[in-house]
């Protein structure tokens, strides 16, 4: 018989031991060489229950800025690692509705109003839909505690992240556009206006996106909603107004993305009314700075909880 | 029993512990500076509140994550916070970190009141959570530089740090690669990196080493202790492996159901069980229970699975010894092992729940 059964008597006190089990050479620091970090840079001494004790220096904090061009760089850079293939289906599914309303519409302002819908359609995809799946994802993954336990101003975060998904559609959006005004023979004079209505109407809907995301109780409920607003924006922004009922152009008002359609719809007219377009614009805006700055009080609610 | 009542981890002044490296490491806080307590917490409760079932889903019970916790951490020591599987390790440093507000108690990190002023947490300390959701599609380089900068440092020092930081935790190879597509240690030492990037005077680590061979727990550990050595950075651990624990700490809290159960250095809390010695047993396929000697020591036993273990004095031990590996108990017996008692021992004989203790690993 063989002996099968080992005897292995160890002496964990033994020093050799420790070295045995994690090789590691921990220093021992002595006391003199410790450096009082915190009294050397001149922090202030109190009075407490333990007695005196030294009150640290903060660090700094991260300027608003530098913090959010930081969030801002690395949204892109992990946006265009994973979503480019959602940005061709955001493209081709606007590409696709406009060439299914050319049988449908006869031209003019409802042919004006499609091109427009379907355009700012890729904006809703991306910065509504996707970002609101985001930080759904992120807050109930506890991904949020990240930049929580960092010295970031929150619309730092909120910002930055809407603003890299607002940028992200920016070649759907083109492509789109120009398909559209080429497939409808409208003028691609003042195109150049999708500077402008990029930037505001994804700042509306990015931030409604990232409302939507963060209030929500789970992640599930933030993607449906997400998907909600962007069939509403699908319906209520390409589907020609005039034919609408009444109460759904009334839900078409409150639409942050209706006032982007519109202006970008007036300017392929033959003669714009720049006022009107301005004052879209304008409405835009100001639903932009709104529905961020919920995202940002939303934010910080999500953070501590 | 004897610790089941203490809740709290003070500095002990009087206690002589141990003569191994530990202890003297611990002395560090308490000579060099007097006392000089990095973090400070009292009465730390917190309960989670229960959650009614839904049609079909049975609810929650209310659980009390954190009870009456009170611990000091003291400048340039390395704590370690020890405990099985929902223990409430990780629910305590959220507390601390400023991510959940405690329902009572007080939590005091360098001077700062963090129950109060919780966003100050974020200048004072850094935090590696046991997720990292908010990393994973960036690359590594750009999730160590752009923590730098939202650290508050500006973009040249962010990008100095970030190559410094991956160099020296050997990470500079895959700096390049997004952290989804790394291995689950090399990610875990990534976002280690991160919270090296924008030196911080304390850091408090949520199972930092879990998933990593022992080249990278190297680098973490050496690491850490450079940051002690040249800033007397003080570090705040959980863990539940028992080795980590009994060799990279200073001194160790132990939590069990949300309340610490023993405070010490490791060598101090082994003493508490120091005149016994620790049999394990692994039988081939199932314990004899027909001789009498092993069916008596089944009493005694934690049994998991082919394997039990048994806290016993010399003489039992000998006995026992005696008993399996002669007569018909030996053809039964697969291995067996005697060692003097780690802090895995200690947990049970504080009273630490039997069942949980399987959740603290040795590795
Ligand atoms: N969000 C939550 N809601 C309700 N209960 C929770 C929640 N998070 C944790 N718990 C419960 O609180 C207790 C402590 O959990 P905690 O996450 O702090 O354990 P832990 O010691 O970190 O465990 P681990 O070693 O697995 O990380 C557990 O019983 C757990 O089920
Ligand atoms: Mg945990």
């Amino acid at each position: 018989m063989s002996m099968r059964a080992s005897a292995a008597v160890r002496n964990r006190y033994k020093d050799d031991s420790r070295s045995e089990q994690e090789p590691l050479d921990v220093s021992v620091v002595p006391a003199e060489v410790v450096p009082g970090a915190a009294r050397a840079d001149g922090s202030r001494s109190v009075q407490t229950e333990a007695g005196a004790r030294a009150v640290a220096d903060l660090g700094p904090r991260a300027r608003l800025w530098p913090a959010l061009g930081a969030v801002y760089r690395a949204q892109l850079s992990r946006a265009r690692v994973a979503r480019i293939p959602l940005l061709f289906v955001a493209t081709f599914q606007s590409v696709g509705i406009m060439v299914l309303m050319r049988g449908v519409v006869d031209g003019g302002g409802e042919a004006r109003a499609v091109v427009a819908g379907s355009s700012v359609l890729v904006v809703a995809f991306v910065a509504l839909n996707l970002l609101a799946q985001y930080f759904g994802q992120l807050r109930a993954s506890g991904g949020l505690d990240h930049y929580a336990t960092l010295p970031v101003p929150p619309a730092a975060v909120v910002l930055g992240a809407a603003a890299a998904y607002a940028s992200f559609t920016v070649p759907g959006t083109l492509v789109t556009a120009v398909v559209g005004s080429v497939l409808f023979q409208l003028p691609l004079t003042h195109l150049w206006i999708l500077v402008a209505v990029i930037p505001l109407a994804g700042a509306a809907l990015a931030g409604l996106g990232a409302a939507l995301g963060l209030l929500a109780p789970r992640p599930e409920l933030a993607t449906l909603l997400g998907q909600l607003g962007m069939s509403a924006a699908l319906l209520l922004g390409v589907l020609p107004p005039d034919r609408l009922p009444t109460v759904v152009q009334w839900a078409r008002d409150l639409l942050p993305s209706t006032y982007g359609v519109e202006a970008l719809g007036l300017t392929f007219g033959p003669d714009p009314d720049w006022g009107v377009v301005l004052l879209d614009l304008a409405v835009c805006a100001g639903v932009g700075v709104a529905s961020l700055a919920v995202a940002t009080w939303a934010y910080r609610r999500a953070a501590v909880r | 029993m004897r610790g089941m009542r203490r809740s709290g981890c003070l500095p002990a002044s009087e206690r002589v512990g141990g003569a191994g490296l530990a202890s003297t490491r611990a002395q560090v806080g308490r000579d060099g500076q007097g006392g000089d307590v990095v973090c400070a917490v009292r009465d730390l409760t917190k309960t989670y509140p229960a959650v009614r079932g839904r049609r079909n889903a049975p609810g929650t019970p209310e659980v009390r994550a954190t009870d009456g916790v009170r611990i000091d951490i003291r400048r340039g020591e390395i704590f370690g916070l020890l405990g099985p599987n929902g223990a409430g390790k990780t629910t305590l440093v959220r507390q601390l970190t400023g991510l959940m507000r405690p329902d009572r108690g007080s939590v005091e990190i360098l001077g700062h009141d963090i129950v109060r002023h919780p966003e100050r947490a974020a200048r004072i300390l850094a935090y590696l959570g046991q997720e990292s959701t908010a990393l994973d599609e960036l690359t590594v380089s750009l999730a160590a530089e752009t923590t730098g900068r939202l650290r508050g440092l500006d973009a040249r020092t962010a990008r100095a740090e970030r190559d410094a930081v991956l160099e020296e935790l050997g990470l500079t190879a895959l700096a390049a690669r997004p952290l989804k597509k790394l291995s689950g240690g090399q990610r875990r030492l990534a976002c280690f990196a991160t919270a090296l990037v924008g030196e911080r005077p304390f850091l408090v680590l949520d199972e930092p080493t879990t998933g990593m061979d022992p080249v990278a727990r190297r680098a973490v550990w050496g690491a850490v202790d450079r940051r002690r050595a040249e800033h007397a950075t003080t570090v705040l651990l959980v863990t539940h492996n028992v080795i980590e624990a009994e060799t990279v700490l200073d001194r160790v809290a132990v939590l069990d159901r949300g309340r610490v159960i023993a405070c010490d250095t490791p060598a101090g809390l082994k003493e508490q069980v120091a005149g016994e010695v620790r049999l394990e047993l692994v039988w081939r396929e199932r314990a004899p229970l027909d001789v009498p000697e092993v069916a008596a020591l089944r009493d005694r036993a934690v049994e998991s699975g082919r394997r039990w273990s048994l806290r016993l004095s010399p003489e039992e031990a000998r006995a026992a010894v005696a008993a399996v590996t002669g007569g018909a108990a030996f053809a039964a017996l697969d291995d067996f092992t005697l060692a003097t008692p780690s802090l895995e021992d200690v947990y049970l004989a504080l009273g630490g729940s039997a069942g949980s203790v399987r959740g603290l690993v040795k590795a």
